[in-house]
């Protein structure tokens, strides 16, 4: 019998249809596979074997159907799902069960997906390793002595381990765009506001953003259809149709589609392995009949400083709400401490280093005397880098870039030295500044280890990524990790 | 590039309400420094003066819902998650001092 691990998202959804198996069965194979492997790989923070065969049954039984009927997934654990354990990779929310599901988990239940569990992620979805979490790294099956990226390194792990083919993720300023590049799986953040972020615990509210994880271009826009899509539970959730992301995953054709290769995002701290791959992936695309031509971003070099006075500003406002009185962990309440001191103490102990560093740098950046030429002046750039997507709009359909400049790094190389680790976005960060959406797909390996593309597209024109990856798709060989571990 | 001290992350940590201990306030003084250093280039971009700052990156306007009252969480379910509930609300530390 065909090992139900490997299939690809259609492909278990055709198996179940087809009577070749039930969605009992794939579900459990999933889940002995997480028994097997996820000692070694340490992609899920929690299993819910329970809810995930339960969920299995109601598909068998006919009770719901649809395109990912059946088809387990893995949940990104800064996503709500109501009674079971959700920590965001962080003391401080140990042993929470939230009282409610997130509308990105609710729509995935609606659509019939089983939810094996919840993955593991940098703290509050702060890093770009999974080293940030309070439970422990993530490995990337292609090498466990690497990071599999992050902060959404658990979901990008768990696909290329095969222990779910579909993933879901949240991309601030790549977390589902590197850890895809990493591990040679795909990973879309669609357009801000695209996804709801009901349920979504906040890290930096105007840039975070949730989308699907996978290990093929057209599970990846099957999955997107499923959570996208107005919510009036988030305000910031755009009223407009869902752009033909399937359609364009079917038929990915770049004939006449005109990409502009971004100049600041190449050169020198780009590995070399890592700029041939993307140069054969753009050649690949000129080959399909795409017109392929160099655009200057100017602004696309200040991103990187602008992204980290945003993001810790936001993030000291949002993670107020760990306090310590309505849920989560609380220290020190002896009878004579004040709600202060507890409070103080409640955070210090259950905040992990990188939380309490962004938290004091964006502190520092919202005080008085500083908020206009730090975070007031990184606001403003926001708004130039904005203007270099709106001009290059006027020349080209989508831009492309390296995903990130280095394959996958030796886990610890980079603890130590947090600049170090922020440089790792480099190339993700102008797309969420700008809000537009932007995709990593596989272009090969560099000595063994995966390289990501990355493409961009204008606001709501999710549908051109979708075109472009699987035009990549179909002519580069499947990245297939080698898992020789296992052995 | 900016000079942090250690008092001055002291000072931003009680604002933060972080009881940090001595190695944390030393550890963070360094960093800060470097991450402050390395943002404030910022301050290079000259043709930013008379850009509006970004409020929104995709705007949207007048964002309304129906004026019809939803059901919200039950009361019990949301304190189970609390760490102490007292009389069907959140029981806090102590606000008032005796003194005041």
């Amino acid at each position: 019998m065909t090992d139900l691990t490997r299939l690809t998202a259609v492909e278990t959804r055709e198996a179940i249809t087809s009577g070749q198996a039930s969605a009992v069965e794939v579900a459990q194979a999933h889940l002995d596979r997480i028994a097997a492997v996820d000692d070694r790989v340490h992609a899920f923070l929690h299993v819910d074997a329970e809810g995930a065969l339960a969920q299995a049954k109601r598909v068998d039984a006919g009770e719901v159907t649809g395109p990912l009927a059946g088809v387990p997934l893995a949940l990104k654990d800064v996503m709500t799902m109501a009674g079971v354990p959700t920590t965001c990779g962080s003391r401080i929310l140990e042993g929470w069960r939230p009282p409610y599901d997130a509308t990105v988990t609710a729509r995935l239940k609606a659509a019939g997906v089983v939810i094996l569990g919840k993955t593991n992620m940098d703290e509050f979805a702060m890093g770009s390793s999974t080293e940030h979490s309070a439970y422990g790294p993530t490995h990337n099956p292609w090498d466990l002595d690497r990071i599999p990226g992050g902060s959404g390194g658990g979901s990008s792990a768990a696909l290329a381990s095969y222990q779910a083919p579909l993933a879901i993720g949240t991309d601030t300023g790549g977390s589902i765009r590197q850890p895809a590049s990493v591990t040679g799986t795909v990973g879309v953040k669609p357009t801000y506001g695209a996804v709801s972020r009901y349920g979504l615990v906040a890290f930096s509210s105007s840039l975070d953003q949730a989308g699907p994880c996978a290990r093929t271009v057209l599970d990846a826009a099957l999955l997107h259809e499923v959570i996208a899509g107005h919510d009036p539970c988030d305000s910031t959730s755009i009223p407009a149709p869902v752009p033909p992301v399937v359609e364009a995953a079917r038929n990915a054709s770049v004939e006449g589609l005109r990409v502009g290769v971004v100049k600041e995002l190449q050169g020198d701290g780009y590995e070399p392995g890592v700029t041939a791959r993307f140069e054969e992936a753009v050649a690949l695309l000129q080959s399909q009949g795409a017109i392929v031509s160099e655009v200057s971003c100017p602004h696309f070099g200040y991103a990187l400083p602008a992204y980290y006075l945003i993001a810790p500003s936001e993030a000291s406002s949002n993670l107020a709400r760990f306090d310590g009185v309505r849920y989560g962990l609380r220290v020190g309440d002896d009878g004579d401490r004040s709600l202060e001191e507890v409070m103080a103490l409640t955070r210090a102990r259950g905040f992990g280093a990188e939380v309490k560093r962004r938290i004091i740098l964006g502190t520092y950046a919202l005080s008085s005397g500083y908020y206009d030429a730090y975070y007031g002046q990184a606001q403003k750039v926001r708004t130039l880098i904005s203007r270099d997507f709106q001009a290059a709009w006027s020349r080209v359909d989508v831009l492309v870039a390296p995903t990130c400049p280095t394959v996958a790094f030796p886990l610890g190389a980079k603890l130590e030295d947090p600049l170090a680790m922020y440089k790792q976005d480099i190339c993700s960060i102008p797309a969420n500044l700008y809000g537009g959406p932007a995709a990593s797909f596989p272009a090969g390996l560099s000595e063994g280890l995966p390289v990501g593309f990355q493409v961009m597209a204008p606001t709501l024109r999710d549908d051109l990524l979708y075109r472009v990856g699987g035009a990549l798709e179909k002519v580069l060989p499947p990245a297939i990790p080698p898992l020789s571990w296992e052995s | 590039m900016p000079d942090i001290t250690r008092d001055e992350v002291a000072h931003l940590a009680r604002l933060a309400r972080l009881a940090l201990d001595d190695a944390e306030l030393d550890r963070l003084a360094g960093e800060l420094e470097v991450i402050l250093g390395a943002v404030a280039q910022i301050a290079e971009v000259t043709d930013a003066a008379d850009v509006p700052p970004t409020t929104h990156a995709v705007p949207l306007e007048n964002v309304t819902r129906p004026d019809v009252i939803v059901p919200s969480l039950p009361r019990d379910t949301v304190l189970a998650a609390a760490p102490a509930a007292e009389d069907g609300r959140f029981r806090v530390p102590q606000i008032l001092t005796d003194e005041s």
